[in-house]
């Protein structure tokens, strides 16, 4: 077993942990700081597979950004984060079994495909990913439509999470 | 040494634990807790992809930058929209949401 496998191994265990934990702990502001080690654990991933600017917007959007606005959300409506009672629905074994169906039909169907076992490839020589992807997504040959509609819908969603939650005085 | 299986076994699980989430959580935050999950695997899946397939191109980043930004004006909708109804209804248990079923 070499080092990066060692790496990855220890990594996919604790990201599976967390988000295990993610869904079956009760409390909410918990299961947040579960999903906060989670997506660190995603972070590394995104690292392993040699993509560091993805590494560096998952911490910045997913941590700093995504995760806190739960925990806050989660604060707004706290008398009903701590409500006796299940914290799943009846149903929850029916979800279960769901989701193992659609695990094993996923390694099933990856596993008759031939490139399943591609190894890792050298990175080309001589180029900076990071400087590509920021020059494929602004130049017209690359993605500046889908980089500015990207940029008008979070504009929109800007403007709309605040007429959502704004409180109307009647 | 590593290969491609490695990631999309990984990926695969996380999907599934977050879909067990969306399915089976009565909290509507804890489901959207697991719609990241879901959509973190998603990207872990578009960056293997592009690393193992084909690293000379950068079209895998590109799709993962865009999917960045739609989970993030996703979440930000859905915060709001469940601040919202916890401020007419009192709830935001997904069961317990139900104005539109007749």
């Amino acid at each position: 077993m070499t080092v990066f496998q060692a790496i990855f191994l220890v990594v996919a265990v604790v990201t599976l942990g967390g988000a295990v934990m993610v869904v079956t702990v009760r409390n909410l502001i918990h299961a947040a700081l579960w999903l906060i080690l989670s997506l660190f654990g995603v972070a590394v991933m995104y690292g392993l597979l040699s993509a560091p600017f993805f590494t560096v917007i998952q911490v910045v959007i997913y941590i700093g950004a995504i995760a806190i606005l739960m925990i806050f959300a989660i604060m707004l409506t706290r008398r009903v984060a701590q409500e006796p009672g299940s914290s799943v629905n009846k149903g929850w074994w029916m979800a279960g079994l769901m989701s193992l169906v659609l695990f094993t039909a996923l390694v099933w169907m990856f596993s008759t495909w031939s490139g399943f076992q591609t190894t890792l490839p050298q990175l080309p020589e001589g180029i900076d990913t990071i400087k590509v992807l920021g020059t494929a997504l602004v130049s017209p040959d690359g993605y500046v439509i889908p980089f500015e509609i990207a940029s008008v819908l979070l504009l929109a969603a800007l403007i709309g999470a605040v007429v959502v939650a704004w409180e109307r005085k009647t | 040494m590593i290969s491609l299986s490695y990631f999309l076994v990984f990926a695969a699980a996380l999907f599934c634990i977050g879909l067990y989430g969306v399915l089976a959580r009565k909290n509507a935050i804890a489901v959207l807790m697991g719609i990241e999950l879901m959509l973190n695997a998603v990207v872990i899946n578009l960056i293997a992809f592009w690393r193992f397939r084909t690293p000379e191109m950068i079209a895998g980043q590109a799709f993962g930058v865009i999917v960045f930004a739609v989970a993030a004006a996703e979440v930000a909708v859905g915060l709001a929209l469940f601040i919202a109804i916890f401020r007419r209804r009192n709830t935001i248990a997904a069961d317990e949401i139900d104005l539109l079923k007749w």
